[in-house]
């Protein structure tokens, strides 16, 4: 029986009287095929959310099933791709519809044309089972491919290919299933997008994901697995600091999800990081980022789905063995997305007009991260940085709130600090990190065990001049005591010289940890020793004269991340000044 | 277009009529309303649902009645005719001539809605747009193909500040390219209109302009349609003319309160101050219409102008806006009231796009330095000052002292500037300099020594500004 539009209201489209349609099924909409889903079905009325411009569609235009879910194509070809939020490629797309995006436009989620290197990794007479690999290739300079059985399929190997080159779509295994069914193997497979891909277990967290970035790194860390939200007002730098951390964070591939952002940045990652190369690996960020980008002014729908896209597709990478970080900017438009479908939907508001379901949607999405063990025996992880957009930057709103519930680190930015020019804006105060204790091993056997004790003493100079402030604010600076003007001092030797971090600057854009410890242990050589001095009868000023303050504050800049020696003559410098005003100070005691 | 007329409707409510009984019509399309007396009013189809479809009457359903009217659907979405022969014209906001000028002869008809651009399409903006107001020019540097809105309140000098804008920017290129401004006013008041009206046709570029002038007292539908007009021409002549347009779009605020009327009439589910859910959408559709494309030598900057109701940055439209556009004006009632034109308020303006459009090659190599260092710099004035009002300006340190004047002579010189001064680029940034001599040089921590010793000079500093403070 065909199935025909019935009514149209923006993405939200309407059938009746059908029963051929199975919740969450991907159908073609219309003469033109639009892409759309089965978002709702009962005996008389069928909703399907079309993800695409529905201008000029009728209704009497005919509906198509697929009778599959919303899928992403899993294969070779994914990784330095850019793609729209259902993985249609944007750079086909322009070579069909031109500078802007046609509706209806089919083209293949991988290039089925390109040939790669296959090794066959099984042979006939093995048994598989779900998730095992059977050939591997390269995908990129940096990344090899590995194709595993899907996860519902088992059986045995009757028939392999010869190792050589062959398309995604090339068939180079067959296998047979306990049903006697033959089932031929490509390199290339579905997955629907709203469902996880299963593994053996969640692995206890363990391993930091480092960024270079000084606050998070030392300060608010994040784990391999572990999950992030940054939240913060417009301005204050969300998308700057997930582009810092897609490019300098140690994953070995980033999922970086553009979710109802701007195309000029969209624009500005593609450049900037087929430009940038790798420190590790010596070759262009690109060869390690999937891009999606479903911009501000693409459809809303497909920007609800970008999110479950970019899972997916990192859950896969993930199976391999590999560590992804996903960083979804942001994912407050994500929700909207869900509030403007559900309004259309005539659903009853919770929340601000958002639906009931969000905070179950939420914590769906952030619990697709873990480090797992896969079903192949490989340990991969998924790490989900996601920005929040809070309206009006007020973070008691339902996005940030329900975020919160899901997260283990939130990393605040702050508005005023954004206004000082002061980057990363993450605020010290407002912010938390819960994978501290899990991570303190790694750190005691990485790092050192004074490392933890360091981060505990440099928080502590912070919250100390917070309190101080609050007394500052009321009477001014001039009548603390000195060594109450020594917290101040030196806190602002922290901010300036240590949280703050240059993203523009060549050394201070990434800081290994072993800078980032020598750091504090100049930081704190200096407290110790300032603080000694007072005691000795040294003043405030004679210390500041000292110039050391002002050279702590230099010293991201001025010693280069490969020359650690050069903060033991730092060291040296600071003990050497000091010895010598407390000479001062006793031989003026002494008289 | 289908020879079926429909006669009659079968429901008027607010700006929405429904027609039952419709064959054959497509969502979003046009169609024309024929009343009795001969007049005729488009509308465009906003739902359909079975054989019944509602639309959006553009000007208004006073007049109308069940059995009046007769309508017939065009089968296309709302088209505008171009040609470069729309520079110089004034249009109404839904883009019929109004200058008395007859029809434009189209070379083609758009779609006003547009289509996304592929961010694959995209060229990454880079080149920076010289306002000669140093304010802007140093410190949220305009680059071509940015949307980079004001965000002002009632009264504030927003108009005055545009006009400058648009007499001293130097869009175009070295080699003389073209440029033109596309102006779309929506529920404007008249005397506004006239305003930039009249300062256009006194710099001499009122044949630069194409005009889209949507006033306060006409239809609110016809409101919804002035920005895609503006941006469909602009677009017309930025891609495939090559030419560099300048969009103002003004006011905003009155574009979103037409769109919450339309919405609630409709009887929609309303998001946060009873606008639309889908306003974050909608005002995307608009902005991201700004950028350059491939293929093309020209690009589309927008100036967005929204009034910012009782002066509140978090309300939806400001906070929405700026969430979408790469930065932002703000200006502040307070400097205003001091007497300081422009009133910019420097803390809470951005331009995102200018760290990639300045430094060596574009402006000069001194100029993040000196900008980061004027930001850091005036936050601290702000604290200074704070303090000083509970505790008075007396009791403050020595630096927080210096801190206020530093402030004072910031907004006196570096801020205010007239309204037919066009600072080059390197008088701003020099000027930068001679200020931020005025506070120790241990206070600059973000600058390197290198640049500090080419450009501190405390006593020329002291000599110019502070000798003159006290004549």
């Amino acid at each position: 029986m065909d199935n025909k539009i019935y009514s149209i209201n923006g993405p939200v489209v309407k059938l009746k009287n059908t029963r051929d349609f199975s919740m969450l099924e991907m159908v073609f909409v219309g003469n033109k095929k639009l892409i759309g889903e089965v978002i709702s079905a009962d005996s008389s009325e069928t909703t399907i959310q079309v993800y695409e411009s529905t201008s000029g569609l009728r209704p009497g235009e005919p509906v198509v099933g697929t009778g599959a879910p919303m899928s992403v194509t899993l294969g070779p070809g994914i990784i330095s791709n850019i793609f729209d939020g259902i993985q249609r490629p944007l750079r086909d797309i322009k070579e069909i519809s031109g500078r802007y995006i046609d509706d209806g436009i089919e083209a293949n989620p991988i290039d089925v044309q390109k040939q790669y290197d296959v090794t066959l990794k099984v042979k006939v007479g093995d048994e598989l089972t779900g998730g095992s690999i059977y050939a591997s290739c390269p995908e990129t300079p940096i990344i090899t491919h590995y194709c595993m059985l899907s996860p519902l399929l088992e059986g045995k190997v009757t028939w392999t290919a010869p190792d050589g080159k062959y398309k995604v779509n090339d068939t180079v295994c067959k296998i047979e299933d306990s049903r006697g069914e033959t089932h031929e193997l490509t390199l290339c497979q579905k997955w629907p997008i709203r469902t996880p891909r299963p593994v053996v277990e969640r692995m206890p967290i363990s391993m930091p994901l480092i960024t270079g970035q000084r606050i998070i790194d030392t300060v608010l860390p994040i784990a391999k697995g572990g999950t992030a939200a940054i939240p913060g007002g417009f301005g204050t730098g969300k998308t700057m600091t997930q582009h810092q951390l897609a490019k300098w964070c140690d994953a070995d591939i980033i999922v970086y999800i553009g979710c109802g952002e701007r195309g000029n940045e969209m624009t500005q990652v593609l450049e900037e990081f087929s430009q940038l190369i790798d420190p590790k690996t010596q070759r262009p960020l690109t060869d390690r980022t999937v891009l999606i980008a479903n911009t501000s002014n693409m459809p809303v729908a497909a920007r609800e789905a970008s999110i479950y896209t970019g899972i997916t597709l990192a859950e896969y990478y993930r199976d391999m063995g590999y560590h992804i970080a996903i960083m979804a900017d942001s994912t407050s438009r994500w929700a909207e997305a869900l509030r403007e479908i559900s309004g259309r939907l005539e659903e009853m508001p919770a929340e601000e007009g958002f639906p009931a379901y969000l905070p179950s949607r939420l914590s769906e999405f952030y619990e697709r991260a873990g480090y797992m063990k896969t079903l192949n025996g490989k340990e991969g992880s998924v790490s989900i940085i996601g920005a929040v957009s809070p309206q009006g930057a007020d973070f008691s709103e339902p996005v940030t709130q329900n975020t919160k519930r899901f997260v283990r680190c939130f990393w605040a930015l702050d508005k005023s600090l954004a206004y000082a020019r002061h980057y990363p804006a993450i605020s010290w105060t407002a912010s938390y990190s819960e994978y501290v204790g899990d991570l303190s091993d790694y750190y005691n056997r990485n790092a050192g065990e004074d490392f933890l004790p360091m981060r505990q003493e440099i928080s502590n100079i912070l919250i100390e001049e917070n309190k101080l402030m609050e007394i500052v604010k009321l009477i001014g600076s001039d009548v603390l005591p000195d060594s109450q003007k020594l917290v101040i001092d030196m806190a602002r030797v922290v901010r300036v010289g240590f949280l703050q971090q240059n993203a523009f600057h060549k050394d201070d854009t990434f800081v290994p940890l072993s800078k980032q410890k020598d750091m504090m242990d100049a930081i704190l050589t200096l407290y110790k020793r300032a603080d000694d001095a007072l005691n000795k009868g040294v003043t405030m000023s004679e210390i500041r004269d000292t110039g050391m303050f002002e050279r702590l504050i230099k010293m991201k800049y001025e010693i280069p991340n490969d020359k650690p020696e050069m903060f033991n003559t730092l060291k040296g410098d600071i003990n050497a000044a000091f010895d010598e005003i407390c000479k001062k100070a006793a031989e003026r005691s002494g008289v | 277009m289908s020879f079926l007329q429909y006669k009659g409707l079968s429901e008027i409510n607010g700006p929405l009529v429904a027609i039952d009984h419709v064959k054959d019509v497509s969502y979003d399309e046009v169609a024309l309303i024929k009343l009795s007396d001969g007049s005729e009013r488009p509308a465009r189809v906003v739902e359909i649902s079975g054989d019944k479809a509602v639309l959006q009457v553009f000007d208004g359903t006073k007049g109308l009645s069940l059995q009046n009217t007769k309508t017939r659907f065009s089968g296309k979405p709302m088209e505008i005719p171009l040609s470069e022969e729309i520079l110089g014209r004034v249009f109404n906001g839904s883009g019929k001539p109004i200058d008395g000028l007859g029809d434009v002869y189209p070379e083609k008809f758009a779609d006003i809605n547009g289509k996304p651009l592929n961010p694959v399409s995209r060229i990454y903006p880079e080149n920076y747009i010289r306002t000669g107001i140093s304010s802007i020019d140093c410190l949220m540097t305009l680059i071509r193909g940015q949307k980079l809105p004001v965000f002002s309140g009632s009264g504030l000098s927003h108009n005055k500040l545009a006009v400058q804008i648009v007499r001293q920017a130097q869009i175009a290129d070295k080699n003389n390219q073209e440029f033109a401004i596309v102006f779309g006013a929506m529920g404007v008041k008249n005397d506004v209109a006239d305003y930039f009206k009249r300062s256009f046709d006194e710099s001499g570029v009122r044949q630069k302009v194409v005009m889209f002038m949507n006033m306060s007292n006409d239809p609110i539908i016809e409101r919804i349609l002035t920005p895609r007009c503006a941006l469909t021409a602009a677009e017309y002549l930025a891609f495939e003319k090559n030419m560099h347009i300048l969009v103002i779009l003004t006011d905003i605020t009155s574009y979103c309160e037409a769109l919450r009327e339309f919405s609630s009439s409709k009887g929609e589910i309303p998001g946060r101050k009873g606008y639309p859910g889908y306003l974050y959408s909608d005002l995307a559709s608009l902005y991201e219409r700004a950028g350059i494309a491939e293929g093309s030598t020209g690009s589309v900057t927008q100036i967005p102008i929204l009034t910012m109701p009782n002066d509140d940055i978090t309300h939806p439209i400001p906070d929405l806006t700026g969430y979408i556009t790469e930065g932002q004006i703000v200006l502040d009632r307070g400097l205003d009231q001091t007497g300081v034109y422009p009133p910019v308020s420097v803390l809470p303006s951005l331009s995102r796009l200018m760290k990639d459009g300045i430094g060596e090659g574009f402006t000069r190599a001194d100029h993040s330095a000196v900008a980061n260092q004027l930001f850091a710099a005036y936050a601290k004035v702000q604290d200074a000052r704070s303090l000083a009002s509970v505790i008075g300006e007396e009791e403050l340190s020595e630096i927080d002292r210096q801190y206020i004047v530093f402030g004072e002579q910031f907004e006196k010189h570096f801020i205010c500037q007239g309204f037919d001064e066009d600072r080059q680029l390197d008088e701003t940034l020099d000027l930068g300099w001679e200020l931020l001599s005025l506070l120790p040089r241990s206070e600059l921590d973000r600058v390197d020594d290198e640049l500090l010793e080419q450009h501190y000079n405390n006593e020329n500093a002291i000599m110019k500004f502070l000798s003159d403070t006290e004549e």
